[in-house]
């Protein structure tokens, strides 16, 4: 373990540029290395990875470690697992930094299980204990209705997977200077058991959910498929995207992309509609970064109410015609 | 097809927040009164996807929990979907373990039914949450993994995966045997039938010790975790909601109408 130092930023490439977690990793992740006076490095695997080496460094990485193979150019469970443990066992990190991405999700507890290191999942913040100079990591359990602090006394690397946009991203600055290490992990195609037969990718018809300013989300009260019509109608108005829970998703009404929360979607709109949804920890987890929310339920004890800026108590059948017809008079004018 | 099925015991989830307690000194949630355990949601419909290879290729599908006797219950609520067998891992030694000395049980009791074509896990478990005991399990085991799956087929000694991403999906080819973690895109679990109820009442749940599985003390020696929980609170949130009103449910639809229109 006194061995284990420095730390390390497993980065992702999306369309040819280092992704927007990528950047928040790097600004948190310099952070901690200065806390600790240690070295911030990342890895960068796939084929045109060492094209944004200056990038990570500008970003603020002192060494940025480029596994260049065609084999890395999309996730592969397996291929990554083997460079970035590899890496690891090369590098030996003191702490190591995922996003809790779709990459992130897969890689970072198999990485833990190969690497024999202490993970803390969806990290809400990170941080180092002054005094043992372990790493803190918060993170949302019981569905988010508690927040957990942990460290990892003796198992290296300390690993977190950090959720998106809890950090600011890194601030740029090309006069920075650090090295970019090639790093010859040739990944033999034989380790790769699991193979991808298939990418299908969802088209989104209108406005993506994660990008709409107006949400409008719907929970198990809406009561069927066909009333997600009204939901979808008030969307429209207001050039927003509909949203879903757990359970209307479970349920068929929505399709399970539009699920927001903890285990769906996070969205950050101007303004969140909630129509018959209870407001459980684990749904909000989702909408929180929203300007405001407002709540329509019949229940005046939903949690919902906890978190919105307006409410309605009352039966969404018949509040929602009245606003929707509402709004898109005071729309047209 | 031999499916082995992970499943935990967890506080019931859906209990309203403002029930949800917690100790803070010992950093231990106090489950409400009245309210029993269920089976974690995710570790369900595990149930539900080793119920639905079942009923296409026969087989047999072997339930593990570890967790104190009530876990039987748990255990028992599977075998009325339509499992055949369950073993509860109980024992003081495995009480508290972090997500490395759990799946290291898992692993032993897997090791000692041996014979599996599959093993399932939920993506995540409804109270800690770790979300990583699935992939550290297929590590010990030395089996590949695919994580969040909506979907499982078997064919040619072979899985197809269909697992959920962001923007969609990816199907994935897998050998047998792998470990699966499987998410709730998968479907609703199965109600469980009149016949799986009376199976379920007579079925004789087997404890192992961890000297019936072969764990050795030092693997689950609290000194050796690799986490350690060091603080639980409860985030305290509460905006001032401002409560919109009018004669009639309609007339506060418009009221609210008017308050929003200007917000964007
Ligand atoms: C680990 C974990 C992860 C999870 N991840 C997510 C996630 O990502 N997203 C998510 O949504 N959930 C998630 N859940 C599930 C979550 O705990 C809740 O079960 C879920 O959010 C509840 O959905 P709901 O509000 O639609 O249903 P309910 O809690 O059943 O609420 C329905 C509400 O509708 C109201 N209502 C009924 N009829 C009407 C009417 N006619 N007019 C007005 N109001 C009405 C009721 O008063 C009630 O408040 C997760 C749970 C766990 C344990
Ligand atoms: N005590 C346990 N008994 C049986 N299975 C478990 C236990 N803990 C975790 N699991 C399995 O591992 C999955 C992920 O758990 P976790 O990593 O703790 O979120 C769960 O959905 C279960 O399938």
């Amino acid at each position: 373990m006194g061995s284990h130092k420095g730390v390390l930023v497993c980065g992702e490439i999306a369309e040819g540029k280092l992704s927007p977690i990528t950047i928040e990793l790097l600004g948190a992740g310099r952070k901690l290395a200065s806390e600790l006076d240690e070295d911030l490095s990342t890895l960068l695997m796939g084929s045109k990875a060492g094209g944004l080496g200056q990038d990570a460094i500008a970003y603020g990485a002192d060494k940025v470690y480029v596994a260049e193979d065609s084999l890395l150019d999309d996730y592969n469970s397996d291929a990554y697992t083997r460079v970035a443990a590899d890496l690891c066992q090369k590098v030996l990190p003191s702490i190591m930094l995922l996003g809790h991405t779709d990459v992130g999700c897969d890689l970072a507890p198999r990485l833990n299980g190969r690497l024999g290191g202490g993970l803390a999942m969806d990290c809400l913040a990170i941080s180092i204990d002054p005094a043992t100079k372990l790493l803190v990591s918060t993170r949302p359990v019981f569905g988010g209705n508690a927040h957990a602090t942990m460290v990892s006394k003796s198992a290296r690397p300390q690993m977190a997977t950090l959720r998106l946009k809890v950090v600011p991203p890194a601030e740029r600055n090309d006069s920075r200077q650090g090295q970019v290490i090639p790093f010859e992990g040739k990944v033999d195609p034989s380790a790769v058991k699991v193979k991808v037969v298939d990418r299908i990718k969802e088209e989104v018809e209108g406005v993506k959910l994660e990008d709409a300013e107006v949400v409008v989300s719907g929970g198990r009260g809406i009561g069927n498929a066909q009333n997600f019509g009204m939901l979808r109608e008030l969307a429209n108005i207001l050039g927003g995207a509909v949203g879903a829970t757990r359970p209307a998703c479970d349920e068929g009404w929505a399709p399970t992309r539009l699920q927001v929360g903890q285990s769906g979607k996070v969205v950050s709109p101007k303004l969140y509609v909630a129509v018959a949804l209870s407001g459980a920890m684990s749904h909000i987890a989702g909408c929180l970064g929203s300007k405001v929310i407002v709540a329509i339920n019949k229940d005046k004890e939903a949690n919902i109410f906890n978190v919105a800026h307006f409410g309605i108590v009352g039966d969404y059948k018949e509040v929602l015609p009245a606003l929707t017809a509402k709004l898109k008079e005071l729309k047209s004018k | 097809m031999n499916t082995i099925v992970c499943v935990k015991q967890v506080p019931d989830p859906e209990i309203p927040p403002a029930k949800f307690k917690i100790d803070p000194e010992t950093k231990k949630v106090i489950p409400p009164a009245g309210v029993p355990p269920v089976i974690s949601v995710y570790d369900e419909r595990a149930v539900e996807a080793a119920c639905r290879l079942k009923d296409k290729h026969k087989g047999k599908i072997t339930v593990i929990s570890m967790g104190s006797g009530k876990a039987s219950d748990v255990i028992k609520h599977t075998i009325s979907m339509g499992a055949d067998e369950g073993f509860l891992l109980e024992d003081q030694a495995f009480e508290n373990l972090d997500s490395f000395g759990t799946a290291y049980v898992l692993a032993k009791a897997i090791q000692k039914i041996g014979g599996y074509d599959l093993v399932l896990c939920g993506r995540q478990a409804a109270d800690w949450g770790a979300g990583q005991v699935g992939s550290i399990l297929a590590e010990i085991l030395g089996i590949p993994v695919v994580t969040l799956a909506c979907d499982i087929q078997a064919a040619d000694k072979k899985f197809r995966v269909k697992r959920t991403v962001k923007d969609g999906f990816e199907v994935l080819e897998a050998p047998m045997p792998s470990l699966v973690t499987v998410s709730s895109e998968i479907g609703l679990p199965r109600l469980p039938g009149g016949v799986g109820l009376m199976l379920a009442r007579k079925k004789q749940i087997p404890v192992w010790k961890a000297q019936d599985i072969g764990a050795e003390a030092s693997q689950l020696d609290k000194a050796n975790a690799h986490t350690e929980i060091t603080g639980l609170s409860v985030p305290t949130r509460k905006t001032e909601c401002e409560m919109v009103t009018g004669g009639t449910p309609g007339e506060a639809g418009v009221n609210l109408a008017e308050k929003i229109s200007k917000l964007i």
